[in-house]
């Protein structure tokens, strides 16, 4: 396994003035992991996110993804948050096309390779359940549906890295428990990477291999958990004893975490 | 049919034939010289009597108006789109913009007289500075308000500010653009008329001013009228046009049509 991304001590505050977002943090993602980072609001899980695909930069310490150093879009990645901001003037399968109208190389390719494509996109729609709302526009379909959606958006273009803030933040319990086993079955047919900021521990532990519980700000990585249980998960084991330990134990670091605020 | 049905589709024409009706009684019963308050027929019998004349300044004042409101929609979305994309622009420009949009446009008019000479010129520049400032800050509105999620979605895929501007800002604020092409349109009739009845011997303002200087009320009406039928009908060709260009922007509209 090679590490794919690499975070050392890294320090960040969006403005001189302010105070630190994260103070320090190290983070190593090898390829093909699931990782979860877990934590009390505000301490700097989505600044994470943003410095691996290179948004934003760090003030001092190293951010490496595939080795390199990261300067400006990082192209490997693909984006999705808990607002789904599909495009309402384009039908479901024109949002998911829209990553290869941006990124190097489909965009070169985008008007030869167009069928191909849109075959691609058809495909992994028919994957997470969307056949069939290919031609109907977003706010046609229902909450899930539109998370579905963007998962494929952010997945259309092979990325290496899927980076996910919050997507079933959102959702209601039962449409947020059908989509960790969307993304757990998309995730064992690819095997991208993936890092996952949530707030639902349940969450984390269902999908990641790791789970890092960060600090409140400034963010650190205050405990890091590997979940070892066996794979594939169903939403049955979740009330399993060896799942249910670890969800307190995470849940046991989080009260630490939120006691430091 | 029913009679719910009946009212939502012909409302806004038994609006007009009520107040016309009641118009009329008004002035027939209380004897109202046509001088100072004249009736809906008799400026009907003066639209019918100058059809000739009222009809060859019409279309001066539309020719002038349609002039000015391009160049304010081919200005205002150029300006729209520097002050929507760049923030330091935004901030640098707009208090001067809502000063300029506070200035009474009549207040300008002589200014302009002084320095294009009276006629077609200053109105076409009036209707033209009148309009074009809710389309800026109507197309700048809809790219200022783009969500910050999808910026990153795209920027981080390498998509350059030019990329953004055309997959989502620009299509973004169409709805926002056409929404103010309507206001824009009727405030560039407001914009030529005002110049044609401070100087100019051509449209409808000018040919109100002088039926009113012969104490022809009747016909200073029927030039009011031309106005409105003109800027209900730009109006309405625009909305049309919103309606066409953005169906996805007016779903919550349809059902209440």
């Amino acid at each position: 396994m090679q590490t794919l991304v690499d975070l050392d001590k890294v320090s960040l505050s969006y403005t001189p003035e302010d105070s630190l977002v994260l103070a320090e943090t190290s983070l190593r993602i090898q390829e093909g992991e699931f990782v979860a980072i877990v934590g009390p609001s505000g301490c700097g899980k989505s600044t994470i996110l943003k410095l691996i695909s290179g948004l934003i930069s760090s003030q001092t310490g190293d951010v490496l993804v595939e080795g390199k150093a990261v300067k400006g879009a990082v192209k490997i990645v693909g984006l999705a948050f808990q607002n789904p901001t599909l495009l309402p003037w384009r039908t479901t399968l024109d949002n998911v096309l829209l990553p290869l109208e941006v990124v190097e190389p489909h965009r070169f390719q985008f008007k030869a390779k167009k069928q191909e494509y849109i075959k691609k996109a058809k495909a992994l729609l028919n994957r997470v359940g969307l056949s069939g709302a290919e031609e109907k526009f977003p706010w046609e379909l229902s909450g899930g549906m539109q998370q579905r959606a963007n998962l494929c958006r952010a997945l259309i273009h092979e990325p290496k890295l899927l980076l996910l803030d919050e997507p079933f933040g959102a959702l209601d319990a039962f449409t947020r428990e059908e989509l960790w086993g969307v993304l757990r079955d998309l995730w064992q047919l690819q095997k991208f990477t993936v890092v996952l900021v949530t707030h639902d521990l349940q969450e984390s532990v269902f999908l990641a291999d790791t789970v890092y519980v960060m600090s409140a700000r400034p963010g650190r990585i205050l405990f890091t958990k590997a979940v070892d249980l066996p794979r594939p998960r169903t939403l049955e084991h979740i009330f399993e004893e060896s799942f249910v330990a670890i969800v307190h134990e995470l849940r046991e670091h989080i009260s630490i975490a939120r006691q430091g605020t | 049919m029913n009679l719910k049905n009946f009212l939502n589709r012909y409302s806004s024409l038994l609006v007009v034939i009520g107040g016309l009706i009641l118009w009329q009684l008004v002035c027939t019963v209380f004897q109202i010289p046509d001088y100072i308050f004249p009736s809906p027929l008799k400026i009907c019998e003066s639209l019918i009597e100058f059809h000739q004349p009222i009809f060859e300044h019409a279309l001066q004042t539309l020719y002038t108006t349609i002039i000015g409101f391009a160049i304010a929609v081919i200005f205002g979305m150029w300006l729209g789109v520097v002050i929507g994309t760049s923030p330091l622009i935004y901030r640098a420009l707009y208090p001067i913009l809502v000063g300029f949009n506070s200035v009474p446009k009549v207040a300008l008019v002589p200014i302009l007289i002084i320095w294009f000479g009276s006629g077609t010129l200053p109105a076409v520049i009036t209707a033209f500075i009148i309009s074009f400032f809710p389309i800026v800050v109507n197309v700048a509105t809809g790219l200022a308000t783009i969500e910050p999620e999808l910026k990153d979605v795209l920027r981080s895929l390498g998509a350059t500010e030019r990329d953004v501007l055309i997959k989502v800002g620009i299509p973004r604020s169409l709805p926002y653009f056409f929404a103010s092409l309507k206001i824009a349109v009727t405030l560039a009739f407001v914009g030529s008329v005002i110049s044609e009845t401070v100087a100019s011997n051509k449209g409808v303002g000018y040919l109100m001013i002088s039926a009113s200087s012969n104490f022809d009320t009747p016909l200073v009406f029927a030039g009011l009228v031309v106005i409105a039928v003109m800027g209900i009908g730009m109006y309405e060709i625009f909305a049309r046009l919103e309606g066409k260009m953005t169906h996805w922007a007016q779903r919550d509209q349809v059902s209440a049509r």
